[in-house]
Parts: structure tokens; C-alpha cells; sequence
């Protein structure tokens, strides 16, 4: 089928299950015409007469003049819509059933499904929104935690586009004294010095790789981290989990052996989704039903970004503990030290001497007692010391990411002809490349920036 | 031969305006065989330099060059009559190194002149055209204010600033194409009437004075090289006589007099209204625009052998020629110079070069160039790359072949019609390397290379320069080769030798070529120690082998190979969308998505490449994606 731009698109606004009610988008030429021809109300009004931004109240039917549902239409005239077409919404409350009726009546009516992601497509190609925030509206509609819709929301605000504008700019900055330097030889300038530009560059750099890494964990605040909770049997894992979800998920009992499959559950700590996974405790066993488990809880060990090493202060360190120790080589892990409230017979000190491990946590997880520590590590294992605010962050998407990542190494390569004291030609060439690869992040023309900068900045002329 | 029997001949081209532009245009048509004649307002002033008397300079210097490796003049006629040559950037890498000339102006003058009335095929003439002549609607040639009527089936408009030509100093103007000469006021008249769109633009020229009066003592001497050298590929290299420039500097006694009368500089009381280059500012707008400068430099530079004429570059004004005086004396050693002509500004009617192609031939009517300061330049060596694009193409085209373009990929000239006939003007156009996004492959010692064969297929470079060019490539590849062979010991010896020029020592043997690679390693130091105190078989005297051409550009390619890569993937990138022709006739307010700006950029430009589309500003990578589709 020829895809054309110019046809009407008709989506489901709303994600299955997520709402009460449906929402039917259209967007085209047609959307109006098309709406009329299914909509019934009262007063037989048509909707091509009602105000731009307003709303009517009616109910779908199908060919047969049998109603669907009870619907209230909105209507976006061009331009002032998102996309710049015609718009109409279609609010239905029956749920996903008859949303998906409504959308087969417009399909059935001339209007094409659209692609996903294609009315910010069109919203971009009409000129209302530029890249960077057509690609914060996809985040947006995509995004699954409350976290990422703030971030995507800052996007759309263009935040991004302001950023990289000043990183931009401060390249520029650079380019103009290193061409100044170049072209107008003749001229008595007073350039900066080729150290200060060299720290220049070195500061722009950081500050790319900056972005970068806030993108990584950004990336973990979107989309979360997979953890393990793991251990010897009867040690406290499900009791653990459920102190953090905070609710009864996984089965207690003192029975060694209790949780024989895995309990996945997805929860918050500190505002990072963790789909967090209890396993079966690990012993060697001959009960076919707990040698599966046993076999599932390494299977989520492999597939885990962090693994939580639970153990039993109460009892001593055994043979169990120590191959599961093995088994987590080059894992990214945090021991908890359970059952505090208990005698103490394993002690902190004691792991760390067997195991050269560091993080290691004192908790009771029937007690609620470090649960708060616990919650702080985890943190800080996965986004870093430092206070993490994604509000205030600039989260670019992987497209942009890639972009920065080319950038940073355009600027390394400049950095180091200029350690080397390379003439200016060379580190320009570099930094006019990383100028552009940004100009692709926010969709920017080529004008004479560098000249109208040199002759903005240096009395130049003979 | 009486007027009759003249307006019978059919010429095939018709250059008006002997500038810079207008002599390569001519010599190149002629020297292709085609019947030429050139037009001017005044045979004594054939190839004039009314501004600074210097050719090259930074980017220039590219021009030049390359105009030369196409068989091009300029270059040849530099050497001929420099009077003195310095290399530029000389601390820099070799793509922004660059060559500035002082030419004896008169004798500039008369040598190209003498080229010209020796070149057959070529007839100079003075008059002052006022129209162009068509017949059944095709171009059939000019016609003279005194009546008289040429006939040509091609013309080059070179006129520079000669359209309604203004010159104004103080509160007094006068309409001229250049101090003391005939503006062309109906040809500019005439061009409008046809359809084409002008606009005006300003540019001027400082004060002259009396070496007689200048106190030396007072400056800063500045001499030329003393090493062998030549502008033009093709002739020897020799040192020459070096008359020096000196440099001095204003002050604020300077400035404060520019400050106490600036009511009466054009540029404030609003004589002068349009746009001058921002790289050659009057000294007033200098003074005002940068207040805080304690100081400007003033180039003090002959204008020739046999004149005490010297040129102030530097104190350009348009300023009464009273002040213009004071201006003078404040500064140290001109306390007692006398002006022998005074500074002015001159505003002329420009073609907005949008209105161009690729060859400069004009959208508008088939077989009308225009090349040169009339497209909106400035600058000698912009003028003559112009000159010789349009008379190529003129000729190329009568001879129905195919025209000459040439590319940013390849040339400076290139990058020059491109920005001319796509990007937004709003002052005089200069070169600067920073205008092209190939600097390093497109090197001032390169040019032989890049576009020679060139000028060898259309017929301008004899078979034996050409020969001359390949051999040398060769040479250079060959050489490349062998130091890549060549390897040296670790031995106590050469880490020795190693050291002492700065670099780190070798534990394993090692390449030439590897060291080469490293920044500080210069390969005459290699050369030297290698080859000639050991007398390596093949290479036992370099000298004799390899000239210093071929040394330095073995050198660039192995040291910057990664640069140069670089740069050649970016033209196979582009390469794609370079190449992707754009059809006539496209309304560009009808392709849904491109944003308005977009469509009305691409619609005044009428681009003929989705490349050329994509330098527009204002069109983006996403209206280039538009494009893209709906061109499929
Ligand atoms: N005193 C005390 N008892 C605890 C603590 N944590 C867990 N327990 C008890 O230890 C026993 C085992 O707890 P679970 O949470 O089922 O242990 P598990 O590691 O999931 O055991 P399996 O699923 O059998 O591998 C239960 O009786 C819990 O009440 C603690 O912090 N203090
Ligand atoms: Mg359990």
C-alpha cells in the first residue's frame, strides 16, 4: 500500500487497559466528513459547523443506524492542532471493545491506521514541532514510569534542544578564535591563547560525557534494573521482598524450601523501577520440584543487573553460602546480612574477611530493621554517589545519544592534536565536525556562524 | 577597417569589462579558438588594481593556484611583475599556508595587456556598452553608447563596479566607475529591463602618499622571503627583489580625530547607505565599532618600481580629504606624509548571483555570463576565478560540449560559485579557507594535482605540463611506497640522531614512514641523516630526485592521512546527495512538510542538486529528507 501523508490516520489514543474510557484519533482532509458519516446526535448538528476546540456529546452507529456507543467528539480545526490537520476525537467509555469498533467503523470509512508514532510524525512534518521534540512526544507515549514522563515532558518543553544549542555555542566559541587565528593572519588580533582553547575543549567534552551518562541513567530510571534476591534456603529472601514491596507478595513459612519458583514483582526504591525477582534458596537438593527452582534462581542471577546476596546471621556461614559466592563472580551485588534481631553468630566483619565483599548491609527483614540502608545502597550502586535529581536532568533519547557519542570522540581527537600542539587547522576540523553532529540533534541549518562570529568578536580589516 | 566593415564581424564571444575577471574570461575563450572581443571603458586600464596592488593572501592564494593549474593567467602574470613575496601561516600546517604578492601595479597593467594583444583570436576595443542585442530572442551581441553594434553569440558581463557606479568622499559624490573614470550607467539599466534583479553594495579604498614624506624610521620593515619561489606552477621559482612594506599603527590621537568628526563620515551622515565588506571596514567604522582598541595596524606597501605612490592599507576612509590629512599626520612616521590621492567609497549596482548557474551562464537568458565583482565580490583573485569559469563555459558551450563545473570537493572556485548561487549575500564575498569543508584536501600545493587534467581535457594546458603533473604524482606515490619499506634500526646510532631532533627513540626497527607520522619528525631531518650521509642506493643524492614539492607533499599525505581520509569519506557522503539532481519546475509550496522558510528559500534559489539545496540557509536536514521523497 502506498503510504501517502496526505491520507487520514485514525489510532487509539489510549493503551489497552489503561484507561476507562477510549480515545479514537483522527487526524487528515477527511476526519471530519468521515466522523459525520458514523456520529449521531440529537440536534443534528454537523460537526464541520462546530468552533474549533470544542466538544459535542452523541453516539457512534454503524451502517446498519445500530448504536455503538455513547460518545463525546472533539474538534482540533487546522492549523491550530497538534498535527496541523484536521483533528477529531472520539471519546467512547465503553472500554477497549468499543474502541476497537469505532476504530474498524472509521478504517471502513476511507481512514488509514496509523503507523505508531505518525501523528507527531505529521505534527514535525507540518512544521509544528521540531525533531528533538517530536522525539520527546514518542518517549512520552511510550514512557512506563512516572519518572520518564516528567523527563519526556522537560523534552517537549525543548530543554534538550536548549542544551545542545549552548554546547553549540560553546564550540563555537572555540572555532572563532581557532579561525580567526587562520584566516586573518594579517590582522593584529588578540586571539586566546592555544592553551585556554585547549581547556575549552577539554570543559566541552565533560560536559557532552556529562549528558551521556545522565542518558544511561536515565535509560535505568525509564525502563528500570532486573534484581535477584538470592541465597542458601530459609535465610529471609521472600520475607525480604515483601518488606520492600511493602506488601505480603511471596509465601513465609520457617520450612526450609518454601519458595520453589521465583516470585517477580515491580516495585519503586528511591524512584528507580526495579523488577525485583525472589528465588528459590540454593542447596544442593534431590526433590526434582526444588531442583528445578534451584536451576531457575542461577538462571536469574545470569539475567540480573544487580543480585541481593541475602545470608543468615543466625546460623553459620556454610558450604551452601560459599558456592553461591562463586556463582555471583563479576555480578554486581549487595550482601544482606539477615535476622539481626537475632543472636549475631556470622558477623559483618566475617563476611568481608571470607569473601572480600564491602557492601555488605545489616538488616532484619521481619523487623524492618536497615530496610532504609538497603533502599540507599541500591540507589547509589546504580545511579552514583552524587544526588541523582531526573527532574532536573536533560535525558536525551538513544538517537541523541549516539549523536553525543560521536561528538565526545570528534572533541577527544581535537583535544589531542592540540595537546600536541597541532596547528589550528587540525582541532578545527574535529570541532567542526562534533558542531554539526549537535546541529543534527536539534535539526539546525548551515549558516556563516563562524565568519559573522569572527567579525563580530575582532576588529578585523585592512 | 572602417565601423562598417566592424559591426560585420560576428565575434563568438563578447566580454564586457577589463578587469580581472573580464581578461581571464577573454583569454580563455580566445586561447580555446573561439573569435573574441573584449570591451572596455578605458584601454589604459586593462587588468587595474584600484585597491591594494597585492595578490594571494589567506584562501586567495587557493584561487590563484588553482585558476593557474587550469591555464588560467593571473598566476603567470603575478610572477612576471611581483616586487615582492612572503608566505603566510607559515607556522601552520600546509592546507592554510598561503602566499601574498606586492605587484607593481603599472606593470601588472601593461603585461596583461601585452598578453592579451598577443593572443590571437582576441580583439580589445574601448567603448562603453549600454545594451545587449538579441535577435528573435536569442542573444546577438552589444551594442556601444556611440551606436555602434558587436556581434556575438555569447556575453560575458564583467563590469565590476563600473554599474552606476558612485564615488563619494565627504558630503561630495559623483558618479564614476572608479576615481576619475565613466561610470556604466545603461547597461545596469538594461540588464533590469530584461528581468534581472540588482541590488548595491559599497566598498573603499584608503588614502595614498608620498614616499618622499614617509619617516621609515618610525615603522616596522617587513621583507619578503629570500628563498626561491613563483606564484604559477608552470614557471621557475627565483627569488626576487623584495622592496619591503613597512607596518605602523595608529593611536588615540588617531582615533580621537576619527571620534571629532565622525558627523562628517559617509558611513554616519548617511551618504553611504548600502553594505561593505565587514573584512576591509573604513577605519571610522573601526574606531567605533571596537572603542576599546588602543590601536590599529597600518601597512604601508609600494605600489611600484617606479612610483613614490605608497598604499595605507589599513586607513581606508571616505572621510573629507582635509580630515583624511589629519588622519595621516597622527599617525607614527606619516607625521609629514603627503596624500597624492585621497581615500573614497564607491557604491555600485551588483547582480544578485542567485540568478546564476553552476557555469554562470544566467537562469534568465541562455548564453549571458556574468562573472566577477558585478556577481557581488570582492577581490582580484575571486574576479579572475570567475572570469575563467564563465569564458570556459561560454566557449564550451558554443562548441556544444559539456560545461565545466566545478565542485567543493575539489576546488576553491568551487566552493566560490556555490556559495555565490546558493547562499545568502550580504556583503562583498571574500575566500577564506574556513568557507571550505574540504581544507585539508584542498591544499594551495595540491592544486596541480587536483585540477590540472582539468584544464588539460578543455584544452588550456599544454600536453607537456600535464605530463609534468603526473610524473611528480607518481614520484610521490612511489616514494610513499619506499618509506614505508624502509625500515632503520634500533641501533645507539640512530635513537642518537633520534633524539636530537626531539623525538622519542625506537626499540624495534621501525618504518620511515611511521616516523613520519609522528608531528615533530620533519622529513628533511630524515632526509638528510638517511639518505645522504648513507647513501642509500636508490635515493643516494634526494636533491637531484626529489625537489622540495615532492618532499613537502609525501610529507603532508603520510602525516595527515587520517585527516585526509576523513575529509574524502565526507565527499562520498555528501557524494550521494551532491549528485542527486533536483527537477525543474517544482513548486515548492505545494510539497507538504517543508516548512515555510524552506519553501521560500528553495524557491528564490531554485537549486539545482539536493546538495546545493541542503547549503541553503534555512532549509533543514529534515526539508532535505522532505525533498528527498518527494523526489522519488
Ligand atoms: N527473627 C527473624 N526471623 C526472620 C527474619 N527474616 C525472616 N525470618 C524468618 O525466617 C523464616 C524463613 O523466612 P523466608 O522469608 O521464608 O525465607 P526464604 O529465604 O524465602 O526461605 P526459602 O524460600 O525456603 O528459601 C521465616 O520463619 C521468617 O519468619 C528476621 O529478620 N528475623
Ligand atoms: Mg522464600
Amino acid at each position: 500500500m502506498n503510504k501517502s501523508a496526505s491520507d487520514t490516520i485514525a489510532a487509539i489514543g489510549t493503551k489497552p487497559g489503561e484507561a476507562a474510557i477510549g480515545i479514537i484519533r483522527l487526524s487528515g482532509n477527511k476526519s471530519v466528513k468521515l466522523t459525520e458519516k458514523i456520529f449521531r446526535q440529537k440536534n443534528r448538528k454537523k460537526i464541520s459547523q462546530m468552533k474549533t476546540f470544542s466538544m459535542t456529546y452523541g453516539y457512534i452507529v454503524d451502517k446498519k443506524e445500530e448504536m455503538i456507543d455513547e460518545v463525546i467528539i472533539t474538534l482540533m480545526k487546522k492549523p491550530k492542532s497538534y498535527t496541523k490537520e484536521d483533528v477529531v476525537e472520539i471519546n467512547c467509555h465503553g472500554g477497549m471493545a468499543a474502541a476497537d469498533k469505532i476504530l474498524e467503523l472509521c478504517i471502513k470509512n476511507g481512514a488509514r491506521i496509523a503507523e505508531p508514532g505518525e501523528f507527531t510524525k505529521r505534527a514535525f512534518l507540518n512544521g509544528r514541532i521540531d525533531l528533538s521534540q517530536a522525539e520527546a512526544v514518542i518517549d512520552l507515549i511510550r514512557s512506563k514510569t512516572e519518572q520518564s514522563l516528567k523527563v519526556a515532558a522537560n523534552n517537549i518543553k525543548g530543554i534538550v534542544k536548549d542544551r545542545i544549542e549552548e554546547l553549540r555555542k560553546r564550540i563555537l566559541d572555540v572555532l572563532v578564535e581557532l579561525e580567526a587565528s587562520i584566516d586573518f593572519i594579517e590582522e593584529d588580533l588578540e586571539v586566546t591563547p592555544y592553551e585556554v582553547l585547549e581547556k575549552n575543549v577539554i570543559e566541552i567534552q565533560k560536559s557532552i560525557d556529562e549528558l551521556i551518562n545522565d542518558e544511561k541513567r536515565g535509560e535505568i530510571i525509564k525502563n528500570g534494573i532486573k534484581v535477584a534476591i538470592v541465597g542458601k534456603p530459609n535465610v529471609g529472601k521472600s520475607s525480604l521482598l515483601n518488606v520492600l514491596a511493602r506488601k505480603e507478595r511471596a509465601i513465609v513459612t520457617h520450612i526450609p524450601g518454601t519458595t520453589r519458583d521465583a516470585v517477580e514483582e515491580i516495585l519503586y526504591i528511591e524512584g528507580i523501577p526495579l523488577i525485583i525477582a525472589d528465588t528459590a534458596g540454593i542447596r544442593k537438593s534431590k526433590n526434582i520440584i526444588e531442583k528445578i527452582g534451584v536451576k531457575k534462581s542461577f538462571e536469574y542471577i545470569s539475567k540480573s543487573e544487580l543480585v541481593i546476596l541475602v545470608m543468615d546471621g543466625n546460623t553459620q556461614i556454610d558450604d551452601n553460602d560459599c558456592e553461591i559466592v562463586e556463582e555471583l563472580q563479576g555480578k554486581n551485588i549487595i550482601i544482606c546480612l539477615n535476622k539481626i534481631d537475632l543472636k549475631q553468630i556470622t558477623s559483618k566483619k566475617e563476611i568481608n574477611k571470607k569473601f572480600k565483599l564491602n557492601d555488605i548491609i545489616e538488616i532484619s527483614a521481619k523487623k524492618n530493621i536497615g530496610i532504609d540502608k538497603l533502599e540507599k545502597k541500591i540507589k547509589t550502586l546504580v545511579l552514583g554517589e552524587e544526588e541523582f535529581n531526573i527532574e532536573s536532568k536533560i535525558i536525551v533519547n538513544n538517537r541523541q545519544k549516539n549523536i553525543l557519542l560521536d561528538a565526545s570522540g570528534m572533541l577527544k581527537h581535537a583535544i589531542k592534536a592540540m595537546k600536541l600542539k597541532m596547528s589550528e587547522e587540525f582541532p578545527s576540523s574535529d570541532l567542526k565536525l562534533a558542531y554539526n553532529l549537535l546541529g543534527e540533534i536539534t535539526g539546525q541549518t548551515t549558516t556563516n556562524e563562524i565568519l559573522d562570529g569572527i567579525f563580530g568578536k575582532f576588529c578585523v580589516g585592512k | 577597417m572602417n565601423f562598417e566593415d566592424v559591426t560585420k564581424i560576428k565575434y563568438d564571444v563578447i566580454v564586457v569589462g577589463a578587469g580581472h575577471a573580464g581578461c581571464e574570461a577573454a583569454l580563455a575563450c580566445a586561447r580555446l579558438g573561439f573569435k573574441t572581443l573584449i570591451l572596455t571603458i578605458n584601454l589604459d586600464k586593462v587588468a587595474l588594481m584600484p585597491c591594494n596592488p597585492a595578490i594571494g593572501g589567506v584562501g586567495k592564494t587557493n584561487l590563484v593556484l588553482e585558476l593557474d593549474a587550469m591555464g588560467g593567467q593571473m598566476a603567470k602574470t603575478a610572477d612576471k611583475t611581483l616586487i615582492q613575496l612572503r608566505v603566510l601561516n607559515r607556522s601552520k600546517g600546509p592546507a592554510v599556508q598561503a602566499l601574498r604578492a606586492q605587484i607593481d601595479k603599472k606593470e601588472y597593467e601593461i603585461e596583461m595587456k601585452k598578453v592579451m594583444e598577443n593572443t590571437s583570436n582576441l580583439t580589445l576595443r574601448q567603448g562603453i556598452v549600454n545594451k545587449i542585442i538579441f535577435e528573435k530572442g536569442i542573444i546577438a551581441g552589444v551594442s556601444l553608447e556611440s551606436g555602434i553594434i558587436f556581434n556575438g553569440k555569447a556575453v560575458i558581463i564583467t563590469t565590476g563596479t563600473f554599474l552606476r557606479g558612485r564615488i563619494i568622499i565627504g558630503n561630495k559624490d559623483y558618479e564614476a566607475g572608479r576615481m576619475g573614470e565613466y561610470p556604466a550607467m545603461n547597461l545596469t539599466y538594461n540588464l533590469k529591463e530584461l528581468g534581472f534583479i540588482m541590488d548595491r553594495f559599497q566598498t573603499a579604498t584608503p588614502p595614498r602618499v608620498d614616499k618622499k614624506t614617509i619617516d621609515f624610521l618610525k615603522m616596522f620593515i617587513q621583507p619578503g622571503e629570500n628563498i626561491p619561489m613563483s606564484f604559477s606552477f608552470w614557471n621557475s621559482k627565483k627569488v626576487y627583489d623584495n622592496i619591503p612594506s613597512y607596518l605602523t599603527y595608529t593611536n588615540e590621537k588617531t582615533h580621537n580625530i576619527i571620534r571629532e568628526n565622525i558627523d562628517k563620515s559617509p558611513i554616519r551622515s548617511g551618504m553611504v547607505k548600502t553594505h561593505g565588506p565587514r573584512h576591509c571596514p573604513s577605519i571610522d567604522r573601526k574606531v567605533i565599532n571596537f572603542e576599546h582598541k588602543k590601536r590599529h595596524p597600518v601597512f604601508v606597501e609600494p605600489e611600484g618600481k617606479y612610483t613614490n605612490e605608497m598604499y595605507l592599507q589599513g586607513l581606508t576612509t571616505s572621510m573629507p580629504t582635509d580630515i583624511q590629512q589629519l588622519l595621516v599626520n597622527s599617525v607614527a612616521g606619516l607625521e609629514d606624509a603627503k596624500i597624492i590621492r585621497p581615500g573614497y567609497a564607491v557604491e555600485y549596482d551588483f547582480l544578485l548571483p542567485n540568478q546564476l548557474n553552476h557555469t554562470l551562464e544566467s537562469k534568465l537568458l541562455e548564453n549571458l555570463y556574468f562573472a566577477g565583482q558585478i556577481n557581488g565580490t570582492s577581490g582580484y583573485e575571486e574576479a579572475a576565478a570567475q572570469g575563467f569559469v564563465a569564458g570556459v563555459n561560454a566557449a564550451l558551450k558554443l562548441a556544444g560540449q559539456h560545461p565545466l563545473i566545478l565542485k567543493r570537493s575539489n576546488s576553491y572556485i568551487g566552493v566560490l560559485i556555490d556559495d555565490l548561487i546558493t547562499k545568502e549575500l550580504y556583503e562583498p564575498y571574500r575566500m577564506y579557507t574556513s568557507r571550505s569543508e574540504y581544507r585539508l584536501l584542498l591544499r594551495p600545493d595540491n592544486a596541480d594535482n587536483r585540477l590540472t587534467k582539468i584544464g588539460f581535457d578543455i584544452g588550456l594546458i599544454k600536453n607537456s605540463d600535464y605530463e609534468k603533473v603526473i610524473k611528480k604524482q607518481q614520484k610521490i606515490e612511489s616514494l610513499i611506497e619506499m618509506l614505508g619499506e624502509y625500515t632503520i634500526n634500533p641501533d645507539e646510532h640512530n635513537n642518537e640522531f633520534l633524539k636530537a631532533i626531539g623525538t622519542s627513540t625506537i626499540d624495534t626497527s621501525t618504518s620511515i614512514y611511521k616516523l613520519l607520522k609522528r608531528p615533530e619528525v620533519k622529513i628533511d631531518n630524515i632526509f638528510k641523516y638517511f639518505f645522504e650521509n648513507k647513501g642509500a642506493d636508490n635515493i643516494k643524492t634526494y636533491n637531484d630526485n626529489y625537489d622540495k614539492d615532492i618532499l613537502e607533499q609525501t610529507e603532508i599525505n603520510i602525516k595527515y592521512k587520517g585527516y585526509i581520509e576523513r575529509e574524502m569519506l565526507g565527499i562520498k557522503r555528501m557524494g550521494k546527495i551532491e549528485g542527486h539532481k533536483i527537477r525543474k519546475n517544482i513548486d515548492y509550496f505545494k510539497i507538504k512538510g517543508l516548512t515555510f522558510e524552506a519553501q521560500e528559500k528553495l524557491s528564490k534559489y531554485l537549486p539545482e542538486t539536493l546538495g546545493q539545496a541542503s547549503r541553503i540557509a534555512g532549509v533543514s536536514p529534515a526539508d532535505i529528507s522532505i525533498l528527498m521523497i518527494f523526489l522519488k
